[in-house]
């Protein structure tokens, strides 16, 4: 069952995930130990999947190119898309994976380090595989919020120091 | 030109606010963490931004009711009843106001006559005694501490009753304790007044924000005390809001009628644009059972509780504070007043925070500690904090 406790802790890791076991025990008015637990529980329920940090790229001197690209694949009799979507999901270009409604089937964020790369991962791994019947890239400019973080012009505090 | 002699010398007598005394030195080190700063740190939700911005877009563009939108005061007097069983007509005993702020301001500009006296808690928030000295009153201070945890007692609160005693503030949650007076101990201060004029301006403005199962009681909701009480609230705190400047003023007619007067010759009405954002706001509020102001109380309550737990554990004795968004630490163990202890802490480790002397003479040997603030700078700040203890004990 998912607890308040739960929901807390979740909450928190959201903000920041550095947020030690013993801190969120504080936090919460619980004991560490319970922390523990709960956290091993999410864990195991598959609920928290990983720390990752939230990095903007563009500042820094790495050169590599993200695409979104739409996917349109035949589905497969009592598989629907999740038999093609574990053949896509296996590559390492591929970031991120959503089976969508709407004009397109799969939605395949990518990543390479070069334009050619990506083109070469579409055209030649991607278009072909059994299934897909068309794809449409679009390349990613810029990163103006991710992961709910704006990162963008989006850390100034404008509050006043103080009122009145 | 001798302005001095032009000035009213009652206003020129008040002196400046005392947390602004010391912040124009933060203001010069953009390095500085500040934990003075008492408003929210969440931005206004979108959808109640988005009904301002759809307003401008329609052209609505004018003056509102000098009593504010017909529908905004619906909601208030729903919200209140609702919340917390206090019943007023939203057709003559709800105003909106420019901020709580107006709302403490036309209410003692209502009530005072010369010389009369006006009782409040201290510590409290800076601009209850200069509104009082503005409207030609007298500002009793009523003092409270960490022992009693911040609320008034009936002893204190008989001690300070003259014939001169027009109002009473009742602040709570408080700003800067973060105290709280529960049923039983409102029910008291209630007892005493049953008998006398004194009427009670409940400044309600941190009625969402308490903690630890803490149950808001609005004054006016206890027997007997709805004819004598001006319930103040608004929605800089609960829906991040500050700065729309939308507050209100409840109380039975004939009180008042007085008031409105005044908002209606001075200020004749709110900001329609701020009036059709706080009217989405509660809207939003009735519609998703308030799970905004949740989401935001379950984020300070976590911060309050690492803020108790470090501050206590650096030898900064601190009352567990039940409402608001401020803890109110005791620096009495390091042996400074509370302005050296303010001083000090921005000039050798950079974190701001607001002596207590800033909330009145009772405010000595604390410090007000926001925690309106990122979990990470809180925890930068805590250890600083620690850093510049240590160093005063080694």
């Amino acid at each position: 069952m998912f607890s308040t406790l739960d929901m807390h802790i979740l909450e928190i890791l959201c903000e920041d995930a550095r947020v030690s076991p013993r801190e969120i025990a504080v936090m919460t008015g619980s004991d560490e130990n319970q922390v523990n637990t709960a956290l091993e529980g999410l864990r195991r329920a598959g609920v928290l999947v990983g720390y990752q940090a939230l990095i903007n790229w563009e500042r820094t001197e790495k050169e590599f190119v993200q695409a979104v690209i739409e996917v349109n694949v035949q589905p497969q009799r009592e598989k629907g898309f999740d038999a093609i979507a574990q053949r896509i999901m296996q590559h390492d270009e591929v970031k991120s994976l959503y089976l969508m409604s709407g004009a397109y089937d799969l939605m395949v964020l990518c990543e390479a380090a070069t334009l050619k790369e990506l083109a070469s991962f579409v055209h030649s791994r991607l278009s072909v595989l059994e299934g897909v019947t068309g794809t449409s890239t679009h390349f990613m400019l810029k990163t103006y919020k991710y992961g709910g973080v704006l990162f963008e012009s989006g850390h100034a505090d404008r509050r006043q120091a103080v009122m009145p | 030109m001798d302005y001095s002699r032009v000035i009213n010398q009652r206003i020129a007598n008040v002196p400046p606010s005392g947390i602004r005394k010391f912040f124009d030195i933060v203001r010069q080190m953009p390095e500085a963490i500040s934990l003075g700063v008492g408003e929210p740190d969440f931005i206004t939700p979108w959808q109640i931004r988005d009904a301002a911005i759809q307003s401008i877009e329609d052209g609505q563009t004018q003056y509102t009711s000098n009593w504010g939108l017909e529908s905004l005061r619906e909601k208030i007097a729903a919200y209140l009843r609702m919340r917390y069983r206090v019943s007023y007509s939203p057709k003559d005993e709800v105003l909106v106001t420019v901020g709580a702020s107006e709302g403490i301001d036309i209410s003692l500009r209502a009530l005072i006559d010369p010389g009369d006296e006006v009782l409040i808690p201290e510590p409290s928030y800076v601009s209850y005694a200069p509104c009082v000295t503005f409207s030609g009153g007298v500002a009793v201070p009523v003092k409270t501490n960490a022992q009693e945890e911040f609320a008034i007692t009936p002893e204190a609160l008989r001690a300070a009753i003259t014939d001169k005693t027009k109002a009473l503030i009742l602040p709570y949650p408080n700003n800067p304790t973060g105290g709280v007076m529960n049923k039983e101990q409102l029910r008291e201060i209630a007892d005493l007044l049953m008998d006398t004029d004194i009427v009670v301006i409940s400044d309600e403005i941190y009625s969402e924000l308490v903690y630890s199962g803490h149950e808001h009681t609005s004054f006016a909701a206890l027997p007997g005390m709805r004819e004598r009480t001006v319930t103040i609230n608004g929605f800089s705190k609960a829906f991040a809001m500050t700065g729309w400047r939308v507050g209100y003023l409840c109380a039975p007619r004939e009180l008042l009628a007085p008031m409105f007067k005044i908002h209606q010759y001075t200020m004749l009405c709110a900001s329609i644009q701020g009036q059709i954002a706080a009217d989405r706001a509660l809207g939003r509020a009735f519609e998703t059972g308030f799970e905004d102001v949740r989401m935001m109380v379950r984020s300070y309550d976590r911060r309050r509780r690492l803020m108790v737990e470090k501050l206590n554990a650096m030898g900064l004795t601190c009352f567990e504070p039940r409402g608001a968004f401020y803890v109110f630490p005791s620096i009495e163990s390091t042996g400074l007043t509370s302005e050296e202890f303010c001083t000090r802490l921005l000039k050798e480790k950079q974190v701001a925070c607001v002596p207590g002397t800033a909330f009145g003479e009772s405010g000595e040997g604390h410090i007000r500690c926001s925690y309106a603030t990122s979990l990470e700078n809180l925890a930068e700040a805590l250890k600083r904090i620690e850093e510049f203890v240590r160093s005063l004990n080694g």
